[in-house]
C-alpha cells in the first residue's frame, strides 16, 4: 500500500512537473473578436482608474462578463489595440500622425484636465502658460522670477512616453514636432517621476518643486496654480476656459464584438457618464 | 511465482529510477534553457540597436533623447557605477563590523536579537526600500543640501542599506567558520581580542568576506525599482553626488513600457551592456574565490 502510494506520488509529480512546463509556453491568446465575456483594456495609466471603475459598474451588471484592465502607458496602449494583443486599448492623449494611419476606431470617453501643480507652502498661486513653458524649458529657473521666494524652481516631469507628458508637452510647446521627428526642449536635469502617483508624492515633500498631474490624482497634498488666470477644475476644463486639457480616449480596431459594443454603449450612457463626471469631466 | 513477481518488481524499480532520473534532467534544464533564453533575447533585440546606433555613440554618448532617436548611455552607466561603488563602499564597512560584532563581540542573547532583524531587513520588497527613501532620505537631503533630494546620494543610501544583510549574514558566516584553534592559538600568544580580530579572523575569513562583496555588489547593480523612487531618473551626469541620475536598470524600467521601434532595441541594449558588467563580476568573483583555493 505504501508503495503504491509513493509510485503514485511519483506519477503525480511528474505530470504536474510536465504541465508546468508546457503551459508556460502557451499563452492564453485573447480573442478580440470572440463574445466569450471576458475583456481585456490596455493602455495608459492616467485612464487606468476611470477604466477600472467603469469596468467595476459594468460588471457588476452584467455578471457573465469579466474585465481585466492593465496600466501600461498610452502609447504601449495603442500599439496593443493594433497588434490585436487586446479587446480595448486607452490612451491619454491625441493620436500621432503615423498612428492615425492604423485606422483604428477612437472613442473619446472623457476630458481629463492637466493641473499644474506645486508645495501648498509655495508663495506663488498663479502662471502663465508662457511661463510654464518657459519653467519647463529651464528658462524661468528661479521661484523670485514669479513673485515667489529666492529659491531654485525643481521641475518634476514624466517619463518619455507618458500620455500625460505626451500632452503637456505639446499643449505647452515643450517639443517640437519636425520632418516626422520630435525635438523635446525639456531642460536636461528635470526629475522624472514614474506615474501620476510619484510626481504626487514628490511634490508633497519638496517646497521649490513644479509638476503636473492628471486632475483625478488631485488632492489637499498639492496646489494646483491658476493658469492665465483659470483654477483647474472639473467646470472649467468643461466650458475649455481651461488650457491644459485632453481626452481620454479608448480605442478599438476592425470590427467590435457584441462586448465590446454593449461596454463602450454604457460608458458614453448616462450611468457610464455619470462614474465620468465625479472625478473628469464627462463628454456630454 | 515468487522468483517472478520479485523480477518483475525489481524491473519497475529500475524503471522508477529511470523516470525519476530523467525529471531531474529535465528540471536542471529549465533553468539553464531559461538562462540560454534570456541571453539569446536580450542579444537578438540589443545588438543590432548597438550596431546601428554606432557603439561608441551608445556607449561614450552623452545624451539620451528618445524622440529624437539619439541614444547615449554614458551618464547612466557612470551613475550605475557610482551608485554601486558608493553603496558597496558604506555597507561593506558597516557590514563587515556588524559581522564582527555579532560573531565576537556581542554576547549570543544581543546576537540572538540582532541576527533576525538583519535576516528581516533583507526580506523587505525594494519598492518598500524606494518609497521609504522617498519619504524619509530625499526630503532630509533636500533640507540640508538643497537641490530637490532626489540623487545620487540618496541611491547610495537605499542601496546601502539593501546590501547590508547580504553582507552582513555572509560575513558572519565566514567568520564563524574561521575553525576554533587559530583564536584559541593567537590568543594564547598573548595577542588581544581586538589584534585576534583583525590580524587572525578576518585573513582567515576573506574569501567569505569578500563572496559577500562580490555578491552585495551584483545587488546593487541590478537594484530597479527603489533606485527609480529616489534618483530622480534625469538621464544627465551628475555634477555632484547631490545631482539627480538615471541607472542602467532604471532607464530599462522607466521606457520599456512606452518604447516601440528603434527606443525599444536601445533599451535592451541597455539590458547587454548592464548583462556584460554582471557577467564580469561573475568572473570575478570566481577568479577571487579559485586564487583564494590555491592559496590555501
Amino acid at each position: 500500500m505504501k508503495k503504491r502510494i509513493s509510485k503514485l506520488s511519483v506519477v503525480l509529480i511528474s505530470a504536474l512537473c510536465l504541465s508546468g512546463i508546457f503551459t508556460g509556453c502557451g499563452v492564453t491568446p485573447s480573442t478580440p473578436n470572440g463574445t466569450n465575456g471576458k475583456l481585456s483594456i490596455v493602455g495608459s495609466t492616467s485612464v487606468q482608474p476611470l477604466a477600472q471603475e467603469l469596468a467595476d459598474a459594468y460588471t457588476a451588471k452584467n455578471k457573465d462578463v469579466k474585465i481585466d484592465v492593465q496600466g501600461v502607458g498610452s502609447t504601449a496602449g495603442i500599439k496593443a489595440i493594433n497588434d490585436g494583443t487586446c479587446d480595448i486599448g486607452t490612451s491619454s492623449r491625441e493620436l500621432k500622425t503615423e498612428e492615425k494611419a492604423w485606422k483604428l476606431t477612437e472613442h473619446i470617453i472623457a476630458l481629463d484636465g492637466i493641473a499644474v501643480v506645486v508645495n501648498p507652502k509655495n508663495s506663488v498661486s498663479e502662471i502663465s502658460k508662457e511661463q510654464i513653458t518657459k519653467i519647463f524649458k529651464g528658462e524661468i529657473k528661479n521661484w523670485k522670477e514669479l513673485g515667489g521666494i529666492d529659491k531654485e524652481i525643481i521641475v518634476v516631469s514624466r517619463e518619455a512616453g507618458s500620455g500625460t507628458r505626451g500632452a503637456f508637452d505639446e499643449l505647452l510647446k515643450i517639443e517640437e514636432k519636425k520632418d516626422g521627428k520630435t525635438t523635446s526642449y525639456l531642460k536636461a536635469d528635470a526629475l522624472i517621476a514614474e506615474g501620476n502617483g510619484s510626481v504626487k508624492a514628490n511634490i508633497a515633500s519638496k517646497e521649490n518643486a513644479i509638476g503636473y498631474i492628471s486632475l483625478g490624482f488631485l488632492d489637499n497634498s498639492l496646489k494646483a496654480l491658476k493658469v492665465d488666470g483659470v483654477e483647474a477644475t472639473v467646470a472649467n476644463v468643461k466650458n475649455k476656459s481651461y488650457p491644459i486639457s485632453r481626452p481620454f480616449i479608448m480605442l478599438t480596431k476592425g470590427e467590435e464584438n457584441a462586448t465590446v459594443k454593449s461596454f463602450l454603449e454604457y460608458i458614453k450612457g448616462d450611468e457610464g457618464q455619470k462614474i465620468v463626471s465625479e472625478k473628469y469631466i464627462s463628454i456630454k | 511465482m515468487e522468483k517472478s513477481k520479485l523480477k518483475i518488481k525489481s524491473w519497475k524499480k529500475a524503471k522508477i529510477e529511470k523516470v525519476v532520473e530523467h525529471m531531474f534532467l529535465i528540471c536542471a534544464l529549465i533553468a539553464i534553457l531559461s538562462l540560454l533564453v534570456i541571453i539569446g533575447f536580450i542579444f537578438a533585440k540589443g545588438l543590432p540597436a548597438i550596431l546601428k546606433i554606432g557603439i561608441v555613440n551608445f556607449i561614450f554618448g552623452m545624451e539620451w533623447k528618445p524622440s529624437e532617436e539619439v541614444f547615449g548611455i554614458f551618464p547612466m552607466i557612470v551613475a550605475s557605477l557610482l551608485g554601486t561603488a558608493g553603496a558597496v563602499l558604506l555597507s561593506t564597512v558597516i557590514g563587515v563590523f556588524t559581522a564582527i560584532f555579532l560573531a565576537e563581540i556581542a554576547p549570543n542573547w544581543v546576537a540572538n536579537i540582532f541576527r533576525p532583524g538583519v535576516e528581516l531587513l533583507a526580506g523587505i520588497p525594494s519598492v518598500i526600500y524606494g518609497f521609504f527613501g522617498l519619504i524619509v532620505f530625499v526630503p532630509l537631503i533636500d533640507k540640508w543640501f538643497g537641490g530637490g533630494g532626489n540623487s545620487l546620494l540618496a541611491v547610495i543610501v537605499i542601496l546601502t542599506i539593501m546590501v547590508l544583510p547580504t553582507i552582513i549574514s555572509i560575513s558572519e558566516m565566514a567568520l564563524r567558520a574561521v575553525p576554533k584553534e587559530y583564536k584559541e592559538g593567537s590568543l594564547a600568544l598573548g595577542a588581544t581580542h581586538l589584534q585576534t580580530i583583525f590580524k587572525v579572523l578576518i585573513p582567515a575569513a576573506k574569501s567569505g568576506i569578500l563572496a559577500s562583496i562580490v555578491l552585495g555588489t551584483g545587488r546593487a547593480i541590478g537594484e530597479t525599482m527603489a533606485v527609480i523612487l529616489v534618483a530622480g531618473n534625469s538621464p544627465i551626469l551628475p555634477e555632484s553626488i547631490f545631482g539627480r541620475v538615471r541607472t542602467l536598470t532604471s532607464n530599462i524600467a522607466l521606457e520599456m513600457g512606452y518604447a516601440f521601434g528603434l527606443h525599444q532595441e536601445a533599451l535592451f541594449a541597455t539590458g547587454v551592456v548592464l548583462f556584460v558588467f554582471i557577467i564580469v563580476l561573475n568572473l570575478i568573483l570566481n577568479l577571487m574565490l579559485y586564487r583564494m583555493g590555491e592559496k590555501a
